[in-house]
């Protein structure tokens, strides 16, 4: 097997044994039910994980997705509130704006040479800041077409529901796996991680693709926030605090190596999911602390990150031999 | 057939069920020492009654809760506890669990939804309590004249507005009972103390203060401390009542500092199991808001022993 596939394989296989060992204890855990919540329930992470795998393939991060999760939701509440435009027009409005945010980003880092740490640090606090500008209360959001796609779902035998939003969700990771794993655009974001000099050796386009793959990023976020924003009904500035540093701890258990250059995005929805079943897993045993949910995330992030490691010395050690 | 069997069933289950039902609570967190002694209590009432309780801790996260609460849905527990950590966006989870015919309490917070999606809910009526105070300083003054300093709540806050406009209510109409200064100390120790001290300025050193009425116990522990640095007698030359009913406070009035208090019960949670049991045994249908007591306690209830019995709680 390629070595290159170990991370992956890994994902793979805690995902699998977590779910054995939940079915040993819960059997009803592995029901259509709870296969549906956690689609539902981890949507509008799994949609900016897939932006922010992307990001860190590249070798870069993008710590403002949180906070424009929670402004996209004040402003459709907001916008839709205030005025009587539709909201798919709304939508559309959010999307621009968030693709425009994440450009501008992604054109600070190249053009200034900022570490991207910095420039979406100052994202953060500036996405962040604009909600608290538009509103500082949870706005409802009242809309009929609101409640047409909060209704959408498929039941699937056994009653669990295939909603429209989780569905939203796989469709992305699908769209990314395209993005990155088939086009042009996903190759230079490889080459990228791999290191500027080298990338610009090899022909890419590295100012283009900078600010393609933090649009990009912004683009999902915007599209989280209208997914977050369907979940509970409304917009409020105070929502997915720390939602960055979740869809990067799901991004490296996914198996994407945290310095750029590997990674497949298949493996971040496994990562998203494998941290919703922890989650599902207290609520059933109702007796545990839910912040170890926090714990395991930690062990498991630390021993992705040993892992990695290990392999990098591994296929180094190969190089020296040959 | 399988309606037959799914009958007997549900039949042969029900002395079962009877013996254990499943409550699934979500919680808010555990932000204050209030909410922790809710969670402890919530555990102790659960566990007298025989009932078996699924606890989450959302981490101050509304998609924790709503996750939370659809997990509870897919384990088809038989009633769900909910602390709202905001008012609005539960309606389709709620909607979910009506679906599921789980019936869903509210804990202390309400939610915007509408008032089918909920069997009932359970809280503190927060001007109740604000009265409570008044009348206890009416009749404790009786008749004579009263210069009153307010200490407020956090600026905007619903318990702020509401307990100021409580005891404004019950002062109406005695003319010998006046707020002569109200201000902000934000809910917190420090806060009181500090606000407390230019109240004591600002009225010739406290000369001309007859009463505190300080919107939560904790600023009325720093208002304390600051009435005693000015060289008063707190309990004695200037009357405390505020509201809550905390360890300490019941501490401050064992030693003679303090004069009253009212509840804010973190015991919520009885209420909504015995509104559950009716409603399991043949479907009564509760009140939409079971309000809790707003208890008076004074230097007369044995302060000390309240405070023994709520020191552990995790206030």
């Amino acid at each position: 097997m390629n070595p290159r596939l170990y991370p992956l394989a890994a994902t793979v296989a805690i995902f699998l044994v977590a779910c054995f060992l939940c079915w040993l204890q819960f059997p009803y855990m592995l029901s259509t039910r709870v296969a549906g919540n956690l689609l539902t329930d981890n949507a509008y992470l799994g949609i900016v994980a897939v932006g922010m795998t992307v990001v860190i393939l590249s070798g870069g991060i993008d710590l403002s997705v949180g906070s424009v999760i929670a402004f996209s939701g004040v402003f459709i509440a907001v916008v839709l509130r205030d005025t009587s435009l539709h909201p798919l027009l709304v939508f559309a409005l959010l999307l621009a704006i968030t693709t425009a945010f994440g450009a501008g980003m992604g054109a600070l880092i190249h053009h200034l040479a900022m570490p991207a740490f910095i420039v979406t640090l100052a994202g953060m606090f500036l996405a962040r800041g604009a909600g608290y500008m538009l509103t500082i209360e949870s706005v409802p959001i009242q809309h009929p077409f609101y409640d047409l796609i909060q209704d959408a779902y498929w039941l699937m035998p056994g009653k669990g529901r295939f909603t429209l939003i989780g569905a939203l969700m796989l469709a992305s990771v699908l769209a990314g796996m395209i993005l990155v794993h088939r086009t042009r655009f996903g190759a230079s974001v490889f080459a990228l991680g791999g290191g500027e000099a080298t990338a610009r050796l090899m022909g890419v386009r590295v100012a283009r693709t900078t600010v393609g793959i933090y649009a990009f990023s912004g683009f999902m976020a915007g599209l989280a926030g209208i997914v977050f924003s369907v979940y509970t009904g409304s917009g409020y500035p105070l929502a997915t605090v720390g939602t960055e540093l979740t869809a990067i701890a799901a991004v490296v258990i996914g198996g994407t190596l945290l310095t750029g250059g590997a990674g497949y995005v298949f493996g971040t929805l496994v990562g998203v999911l494998t941290m919703g079943l922890i989650q599902t897993y207290l609520v059933f045993d109702g007796s545990l602390s839910s912040w170890w949910t926090k714990i395991v995330i930690g062990a498991l992030l630390l021993l992705f990150i040993l892992l990695q490691k290990g392999l990098l010395r591994l296929s180094s050690g190969r190089g020296a031999a040959a | 057939m399988l309606k037959t069997l799914l009958a007997t069933a549900a039949i042969l289950a029900v002395p079962a069920m009877a013996a254990a039902q499943t409550v699934g609570f979500a919680q808010i967190g555990s932000e204050s020492g209030w909410r922790a002694a809710e969670t402890t209590l919530t555990r102790q009432q659960a566990e007298e009654r025989g009932i078996d309780l699924r606890f989450s801790d959302a981490q101050q996260r509304q998609e924790n809760q709503i996750a939370a609460i659809r997990s509870f849905i897919a384990q088809g527990v038989d009633a769900i506890l909910l602390a709202p950590v905001v008012a609005t966006g539960w309606d389709s989870v709620l909607e979910e669990a009506k679906d599921a015919e789980i019936p869903v309490v509210l804990l202390d917070r309400r939610v915007d939804s509408s008032e089918d999606l909920y069997l009932t809910a359970v809280g503190s009526d927060l001007e109740h309590e604000g009265e409570v105070a008044g009348q206890w300083l009416v009749d404790e003054v009786a008749g004579e004249d009263c210069r009153v300093v307010e200490l407020q709540g956090t600026t905007g806050s619903s318990p702020a507005i509401l307990r100021k406009s409580g005891f404004e209510k019950a002062i109406e109409g005695h003319d010998n009972i006046e707020i002569v200064r109200s201000q902000t100390g934000d809910f917190t120790r420090s806060r009181g103390k500090q606000v407390m001290e230019s109240f004591l300025q600002a009225e010739n050193g406290g000369a001309e203060i007859c009463a505190l009425y300080a919107h939560n116990d904790d600023m009325a522990v720093g208002a304390i401390q600051a009435i005693k640095e000015a060289g008063l007698n707190p309990g004695e030359d200037i009357l405390v009542v505020s509201i809550d009913a905390v360890p300490d406070i019941f501490k401050a009035m064992a030693e003679g500092d303090a004069n009253a208090t009212v509840e804010l019960t973190p015991n919520m949670a009885g209420p909504a199991f015995d509104a559950l049991a009716a409603y399991w045994k043949d479907g009564t249908q509760p009140a939409k808001f079971i309000q809790t007591e707003s208890k008076l306690y004074t230097a007369a209830d044995d302060p000390m022993a309240e405070y023994e019995a709520r020191k552990d709680l995790g206030y």
